[in-house]
């Protein structure tokens, strides 16, 4: 076997689609989950459409937004509202994912953007994430090809993020 | 292996956008993505229909949620292996071997059940990347819900980098690994929950939320993988003694660690 070479990178770093928001999830202390806050929107039906509009407005100062559901429903449950994640990379070009939650559970996701994608990035590249997580994405150049995990369900990948770079290179 | 019968759903083989091909294939109860980076020929194209057939062949073969599989009617006493054909008896030798090389933490028979799947998601993976490097497609990636075999290069000179899932935070990284010619296999809780067996209690592994392990080939470094992750906290020393094989590991409060190779 060639050299393998491992990178680490900030927990929050690369790719942070999604979520990190699951009531049972036993979220370590390093870093606040990577996602900005949008309300909650009735025009998130679920769809994964590249071409369908964000459902929110854009927003030119969002770079310092909380990453907390601010504007969501959290209830003992889990949050509610729709939450889009950093913008990945991919070597295909862009890509990023909105997630919309109800009570904790995924109920759509939407892609926001995609190689293919027309001029949305300026409204998209204003939602934030925390700066620490960017500089170390920087660093890292963390495109990647592919994505190893524990092996996820035929439902399951549908929210992951390897999903997210079959759809970009396609 | 499925956790319950699926349709085999194909979706429409794509001319990616740097002129090589991708598909991707829902089988064995997880999706298949083949990334091919080699200029797409009618051969590659022949050798991509041929691997996803692979795959479905597998899952009727292996599947233990298959009543009529060979492998559940050889786990029901209605089969013997000779019956089942050279694949049965090849993969379940590759257990007996994994068994061994891992003093038990690798067993296809923990919990008291004929369960090869540790095994045969990473054998099954192999084949078909080895389907697709015959008919000439050299530079490929093949993830089987996860677990990966890379094949030469992403572009020429430049190495494939392949992002390992952050086991408690869904949706993010924890590391990248970089390389050529290569297999990533992990395994973790993060999907499916704990679900692999420690062979000798019994009881699921929870002392680790991942393990990931690098290696040449899939078939073994994804069967060390699902052994060293029972292993919970015997798996860092065990998998520095491997010579061939790097690991990293992300206990279940969070620490992250790896071995010196890495």
């Amino acid at each position: 076997m060639r050299k393998a070479a491992l990178t680490t990178v900030s927990t929050v770093a690369g790719v942070v689609l999604l979520l990190s928001l699951k009531p049972h999830t036993d979220t370590p202390t390093t870093a606040p989950p990577a996602v900005a806050a949008q309300p909650p929107s009735p025009s998130s039906a679920p769809s994964s459409s590249p071409s369908s509009s964000p459902s929110s407005s854009p927003s030119s100062s969002g770079a310092a937004a909380a990453p907390s559901p601010s504007t969501s429903h959290t209830t003992s449950a889990g949050p509610t509202g729709t939450y889009t994640g950093d913008t990945i990379n991919t070597r295909y070009g862009p890509v990023q994912l909105a997630v919309t939650l109800s009570k904790g559970k995924i109920t759509a996701v939407k892609a926001l953007q995609t190689p293919s994608g027309d001029g949305r990035s300026q409204q998209i590249a204003s939602y934030a994430v925390p700066q620490l997580t960017n500089e170390t994405l920087q660093a890292q150049n963390a495109q990647i090809d592919t994505v190893s995990g524990a092996t996820y369900t035929s439902d399951g990948y549908v929210q992951s993020l390897q999903s997210a770079l079959d759809q970009a290179g396609v | 292996m499925s956790e319950r019968v699926s349709e085999p759903v194909s979706e429409p083989v794509s001319e990616g956008r740097r002129g090589g091909v991708r598909h991707v294939e829902h089988v064995m109860g997880t999706v298949f993505s083949f990334d091919i980076r080699d200029p797409a020929t009618p051969a590659i194209g022949r050798a991509l229909k041929e691997a996803v057939a692979w795959l479905h062949h597998v899952d009727e073969v292996f599947s233990p949620y298959r009543p009529d599989s060979a492998i559940s009617r050889l786990g029901r006493g209605e089969l013997s292996v000779e019956r089942c054909g050279p694949e049965v008896a090849e993969v379940l030798g590759l257990c007996e071997a994994a068994e061994r090389a891992t003093d038990g933490w690798f067993s296809h028979t923990a919990g008291g059940r004929l369960d090869p799947s540790g095994m045969v998601k990473g054998w099954a993976v192999e084949r078909a990347s080895a389907i697709l490097y015959g008919a000439g497609a050299h530079n490929t990636c093949v993830n089987g819900g996860g677990d990966i075999q890379l094949r030469g290069e992403a572009a020429p000179g430049v190495p494939w980098r392949v992002g390992i899932a952050h086991p408690l935070l869904p949706g993010a990284l924890c590391a990248v690994v970089t390389g050529r010619d290569l297999a990533v296999a992990t395994s973790g809780t993060a999907e499916r929950g704990p679900h692999v067996l420690d062979p000798h209690t019994g009881e699921p592994a929870t002392a680790l939320a991942s393990l990931t392990l690098t290696g040449p080939g899939l078939t073994w470094t994804d069967a060390l993988a699902t052994a060293a992750f029972a292993m919970g906290p015997a798996a860092r020393a065990w998998t520095e003694a491997l010579e061939s094989h790097q690991a990293m590991g992300v206990t279940a409060t969070g620490d992250l660690w790896q071995t010196p190779g890495f």
